[in-house]
């Protein structure tokens, strides 16, 4: 019926149906050309220093009435001094326990009666201090935002519930088969001698023994005005913004300097495959991986084209593969995840039980696969679907202020974000292929997969994918927690 | 919901809240085609893109018994092709032109969006309209039970192999009656997602996917005269179809506590308190949802005072409404510490719960909660895109109050409470009438609540 009437629409004068704005007329047959690309235009970055040398910078847009503003200290988990993992994140984790004769729960009540939603986190490679504010209570704000960055008490009251708190965490990540992936992975890729084989968070073990000393020997260490930068975005003049930061932050005293880089790890050799049982489990968590290389590699917008072809959108191989094609997942993907030294390249799909020794031979079918040049179709897609939106990284004050972040971690330089788009659009089959021999070598692999080993431990075992071995939660995640 | 994608992103983001201190306005512009689709139009150049964001005004409420989840099937069917775009080529053919899109289902509602560079916003209406207006020419079987798997999948992922996963379900089952619309889950049964036919999709189609049970909003770097010239151009040549009626509210009350004790591959025992409530957007949904920050947003929040901070029986705590168009649920959520015993947890739950339907709450508290409300609502409106964004947000407006602009009236319904008005909803809805539910590690019965009250 629907057929019936466009042919019939069709014998009428375009020019009509045209001017008249009637519908009926559209053509299908094509999809529509999109019109010439608009250019993205980033605002200017404002940079300045306070009087006791700390970088700020800042980026105005006024949309909405509030501010994010970041202190950024480059130390993060990678700088735990072993055997002290997780020493970054829980100092991190009680900034906000105490801080400037106000103690976890006043500060609590000052900062959301304000609206502020203030924040503390570790990543690899930086400790965080974030706060979102309306504008008009930023004034207000900043002093706490400042007590609870440079002033923490560390109370061994609040630590000890915050302890047993991560601890309590961990117990339940031991019942969450991704958890136990996610650590399993980290540990077969670097092994327990490199930092980056361990959670950034710490295990039970590193945990429990932390100390008020420790949280204030890394804070005096690494929290320091040569180790930090202060970004703020969002709704603010720069010229009235600066004397208030001026007052919270002028008076840190000076000093600090970079870290020391942890070691690069080492690459895998060999393939090697762990099991871990999770009796009855109704799907598979296959986790693949290897080292990956660092954020400033020369590489990157290579890299994120053609793992965006690989396993970084929809129509991706993997995710059609798996999903599309087979319907044994939900979703399956990969991406590079970079640090400051090395990074990792992950590979990832949960599929139903009984599919799990064929979802591994599509795996490896895919992965080698991408040392074959892509069709013209495929890396346009890619290309395109990475670059042509990348305005929206830059939509909120707080994503503005996570990709400065991203500049001063790991000292790009600053205009990386104008020439991105550019890059990435002239980015060659022939580059593609290159990148992905070297950087997804299907013979040096660690392959991880939680599920229910009475299931898929044959049809895995058959597959011969490398050095086969079942481990318990304890052997990846270590003893559980004492609490009592 | 349609996908999860996995992206290995740097934790450097920050997340928070903010304040608004003025009248919320989002201009817009709204029309209606001559076949009864409702557009709605935004302008946002603040950044070269734009977005195409899809209401159709059914979810699994509308499902019949022995179809559940038929809803998010089709949803998922949506994606497929449809007469003029072959099978795979609405994702290729997006992507192409550097766009991106997701869909979701809920028990209301289901909507899809098209986030695309500003240039490639005829695309986006294109493929939108074309599974709109085409989708059951070139629908097949083989089609729905691609579909299906990964359906199956989804709910093995979000569900059966998530620790409390099915926790959801066994709510839902036990506060609605058998004929409630929200008895069932979107997700569905395994058994039912077996079932539906070709014709179950055709049906459904045609009967809730017409253009006057929908709403578009176009918003970004658009100008309105081009996209509603664009949207009479792709939408208009679309038949309209029979009225949908909506559905009325139907709120529940139960004659007295309900429990049930679920076991699970978990570690730590989690306590659910359900009370059934009133409809979304109804009067007593602000002064509702205060009470859930009242009692449970913030370390000096009753419950996660009482229960995490001063007595660390507990490991988290949420208290808030889950609201639809026909009813809603106020829902609590303890998570015990490890070996504590979720008796222990309801005791004091239920003084504290007392506590708020004997008195009122400070006036300190309740400006917590509204400023943090307030700030989160203008953060999301510095998106334009995606879920929750502004368009979003205008197409979630217009579908429950007929609204789109409803921006500043939310946040008047918010500034008008008093202490009072949290005082009187604890008294009215958080009553005798419940469900309890404890979910405990396999073979730890005894940490759960009896069976029956003593």
């Amino acid at each position: 019926m629907n057929r019936i009437r466009l042919h019939a629409t069709a014998f009428l004068a375009g020019t009509l149906l045209l001017a008249s704005g009637n519908a009926g007329a559209v053509d299908r047959t094509v999809p529509p050309v999109p019109g010439p690309v608009r250019p993205l235009k980033l605002p200017p970055v404002k940079r300045v220093a306070l009087s006791n040398g700390l970088p700020v910078l800042i980026v105005e847009s006024h949309e909405v009435p509030i501010v994010t503003l970041v202190l950024l200290i480059k130390s993060g988990a990678a700088e735990d001094p072993l055997p002290k993992i997780g020493l970054a994140a829980l100092t991190a984790g009680m900034l906000d326990e105490g801080a400037g004769g106000k103690n976890s729960l006043a500060l609590d009540d000052a900062l959301s009666y304000l609206g502020a939603d203030l924040k503390a986190a570790a990543t690899w490679d930086g400790s965080i201090v974030d706060m979102e504010v309306p504008v008009a209570r930023l004034e207000a704000a900043l002093p706490l935002m400042a007590d609870v960055a440079l002033r923490p008490d560390f109370p061994a009251k609040e630590l000890e519930r915050v302890r047993r708190d991560e601890l309590t965490g961990i117990l339940e990540a031991r019942s969450e088969p991704r958890q136990i992936a996610s650590w399993g992975l980290s540990r077969a890729i670097f092994g327990k001698g490199h930092r980056y084989g361990s959670p950034a968070d710490g295990d039970a073990t590193s945990l429990a023994a932390l100390s008020v000393a420790d949280l204030r020997s890394f804070h005096e260490k690494h929290y320091r005005p040569a180790n930090a930068t202060l970004i703020v975005t969002g709704d603010v003049q720069g010229a009235q913004l600066v004397p208030l930061l001026e007052k919270a932050f002028g008076s840190w005293a000076a000093g600090g300097g970079a870290p020391a880089p942890v070691p690069a790890p080492a690459q895998l050799k060999g393939r090697k495959l762990w099991l871990v049982d999770k009796p009855g489990a109704a799907q598979s968590v296959i986790r693949i991986g290897r080292v990956g290389p660092d954020r400033r590699t020369s590489d990157y917008e290579v890299l994120e084209v053609m793992n965006t072809l690989l396993g970084g959108s929809f129509t991706s191989r993997l995710n059609n593969n798996l999903r599309e094609q087979h319907g044994w997942a939900y979703g399956a993907g990969s991406g590079f995840d970079y640090r400051r030294t090395g990074g990792v390249f992950l590979a990832a799909a949960d599929v139903q039980s009984k599919s799990t020794g064929e979802a591994m031979v599509e795996f490896m079918k895919e992965l080698e696969r991408m040392k074959t040049p892509p069709t013209p179709k495929e890396i346009e897609r890619a290309r395109n679907f990475l670059a042509l939106r990348f305005a929206e990284q830059f939509e909120t004050s707080r994503q503005m202020a996570a990709k400065l972040a991203e500049i001063v971690l790991y000292d790009l330089p600053i205009d990386t974000f104008d020439s991105f788009v550019p890059k990435a659009l002239a980015v060659s089959s022939d580059q593609m292929v290159r990148a992905a021999r070297a950087q997804i070598d299907t013979g040096n692999l660690a392959i991880v997969i939680v599920g229910d080993r009475a299931t898929i431990e044959k049809p895995l075992q058959a597959l011969k994918l490398g050095t086969f071995q079942v481990l318990s939660v304890d052997d990846v995640m270590g003893p559980a927690p004492k609490l009592e | 919901m349609r996908r999860v994608l996995l992206a290995v992103l740097l934790s450097t983001a920050v997340s928070g809240a903010a304040f608004a201190a003025e009248r919320l306005e989002v201009p817009y512009e709204m029309f209606r085609l001559k076949n009864g689709l409702t557009v709605i139009v935004h302008e946002d150049h603040s950044a070269p893109l734009a977005t195409v964001n899809t209401w159709y005004h059914v979810g699994s409420a509308r499902e019949t018994p022995g179809r559940t989840g038929f809803a998010h099937l089709f949803e998922h069917i949506m994606f497929n092709g449809s007469k003029n775009v072959p099978e795979g080529a609405f994702d290729q053919w997006l992507e192409a032109v550097g766009g991106n899109n997701n869909g979701s289902t809920t028990q209301d509602r289901t909507n899809y969006w098209e986030d695309i560079p500003a240039n490639a916003l005829e695309t986006a209406l294109f493929l939108e309209s074309d599974r709109m207006a085409y989708l059951l020419d070139t629908m097949s079987m083989a089609r729905v039970n691609q579909q299906r798997d990964v359906v199956k999948n989804e709910r093995r992922q979000s569900y059966e192999n998530r620790p409390y996963g099915m926790a959801s379900i066994l709510l839902s089952e036990a506060i609605y009656p058998a004929d409630h619309p929200y008895h069932w889950p979107t997700i569905g049964s395994m058994e039912d997602l077996g079932a539906a036919t070709h014709e179950d999709v055709a049906n459904f189609f045609k009967r809730y996917y017409g253009p006057g049970n929908t709403s578009v909003v176009i918003a970004g770097d658009v100008d309105t005269k081009t996209a509603r010239a664009l949207a009479e151009k792709w939408f208009g040549e679309i038949p309209a179809a029979a009225p949908v009626e909506p559905l009325a509210p139907r709120t529940v009350v139960l004659p007295g506590e309900k429990r049930l004790v679920f076991e699970d591959k978990v570690e730590l025992p989690r306590l659910y308190i359900s009370w059934p409530g009133p409809p979304a957007y109804s009067a007593s949904e602000a002064a509702l949802n205060a009470l859930g920050g009242v009692l449970a947003t913030g370390k000096n929040s009753r419950l996660y005072k009482r229960l995490v901070y001063d007595l660390q029986i507990a490991q988290d705590v949420t208290a808030g409404l889950d609201a639809g168009a026909l009813s809603s649920t106020f829902d609590i959520i303890v998570t015990a510490k490890a070996g504590r015993s979720l008796e222990e947890i309801r005791k004091v739950v239920d003084e504290e719960v007392a506590h708020l339907t004997e008195k009122p709450p400070s006036q300190r508290e309740l400006d917590r909660f509204r400023n943090d409300y307030e700030a989160k609502l203008l953060v999301r409106l510095e998106k334009v895109g995606g879920f929750g964004g502004k368009a979003d947000q205008l197409n979630q407006y217009f579908t429950y109050t007929g609204n789109p602009g409803y921006f500043e009236s939310d946040l008047a319904r918010y500034r008008a409470l008093s202490p009072a008005d949290v005082h009187a909803v604890a008294f009215r809805y958080l009553g005798p009438g419940r469900v309890i539910l404890s979910i405990v590690p396999e073979g730890k019965r005894n940490l759960a609540l009896a069976e029956v009250a003593k």
